[in-house]
């Protein structure tokens, strides 16, 4: 049977993933944003299979609230990619060393 | 082999295989696409979890607003592929290594000796026919989570204020139309009456 054990390893390996994927594309910033949703779903992820184990929704009223946030953080973060790549016509974070001292 | 653990293997490894694309591919496009095919099947998978609310909305709203959002991004930013993709395989040692060292210590955590009393839960039941997720969430969300709830919503308005005043460009010599430039406009701002002598009108 799939136990919790199945899940939660499951949710492991995709923050795992998400990790290196934090490492490997350290030039773009689209697909670190895109690393950090996978994160985030490997965290719900995790917060569905407890509440379904534990038979207590509360833990799916949480997701819901990781996924209203993870949005705004989606929208904000990508208004602040387009203002970037209209200044500096560039997404590459090596770029930004503006505050380096 | 029952259904459930065909269908969970199935779609955990489509879930798998889709996010390791979405961070090898070279194209930003192609990785969105993937990390929708990762998104569809995680919504599968909590749908065998039976969160069917939280299943569907995943698929409505992030496939269907957060990924196209990105898309439109993406293809909006022209970027210079060649550029973006250097230094991956630089980094691929240390991203691999990192990763597989957090993911050892996790499935440590998870898998020796059940030292953390995860296999103890019971495999749950299924819900009895006509058991509503949706009805079961709402009942929370507007009780027990009803102030966090107002919150989220405060939390979606200061998103769109901000990324409204972050991405609007004010353009320097171009004629648009100012409304309260308009309104305040005054007789006497636009016309002047002037006094000058009537040619060829004699003055006694």
């Amino acid at each position: 049977m799939i136990t919790l054990t199945h899940y939660l390893t499951l949710g492991a390996i995709l923050l795992c993933l998400s990790v290196a994927g934090i490492f490997l594309n350290r030039k773009n910033i689209i697909i670190l944003l895109m690393s950090i949703e996978l994160m985030l779903l490997a965290a719900n992820m995790n917060f569905i299979a407890f509440s379904r184990f534990l038979g207590n929704p509360d833990g799916q009223v949480f997701v819901f609230f990781i996924l209203t946030v993870a949005a705004a953080e989606a929208a904000i973060g990508l208004a602040i990619l387009v203002v970037l790549f209209r200044n500096r016509n560039s997404i590459n974070v090596a770029d930004l060393d503006d505050l380096k001292g | 082999m029952t259904i459930q653990e065909i269908f969970f293997y199935l779609f955990s490894i489509i879930m798998l295989a889709a996010a390791t694309m979405v961070i090898s591919v070279r194209n930003p496009v192609y990785a969105i696409l993937y990390l929708i095919l990762t998104f569809f099947s995680a919504a599968a998978l909590w749908i065998l979890l039976e969160a069917e609310f939280l299943g569907i909305i995943l698929v409505l709203v992030y496939v269907g607003a957060v990924m196209v959002l990105f898309l439109f991004v993406v293809m909006m930013l022209n970027i210079n592929q060649s550029r973006v993709s250097e230094g991956f395989v630089k980094n691929l040692p240390l991203g691999i290594g990192v990763a597989l060292v957090m993911l050892a210590e996790v499935l440590m955590v998870l898998w020796y000796k059940n030292q953390t009393g995860v296999d103890n839960f019971p495999i749950p039941v299924p819900h009895e026919q006509g058991y509503s997720n949706t009805a079961e969430i709402g009942e929370r969300m507007f009780t027990a989570y009803l102030w966090p709830f107002e919150i989220a919503g405060v939390v979606l308005l200061v998103a769109i204020v901000a990324a409204v005043a972050l991405s609007m460009r004010h353009r320097e010599g171009v004629k648009t139309q100012s409304v309260p430039q308009q309104i305040s406009a005054e007789k006497r701002d636009r016309l002047e009456l002037i006094d000058m002598p009537v040619e060829g009108v004699k003055k006694n």
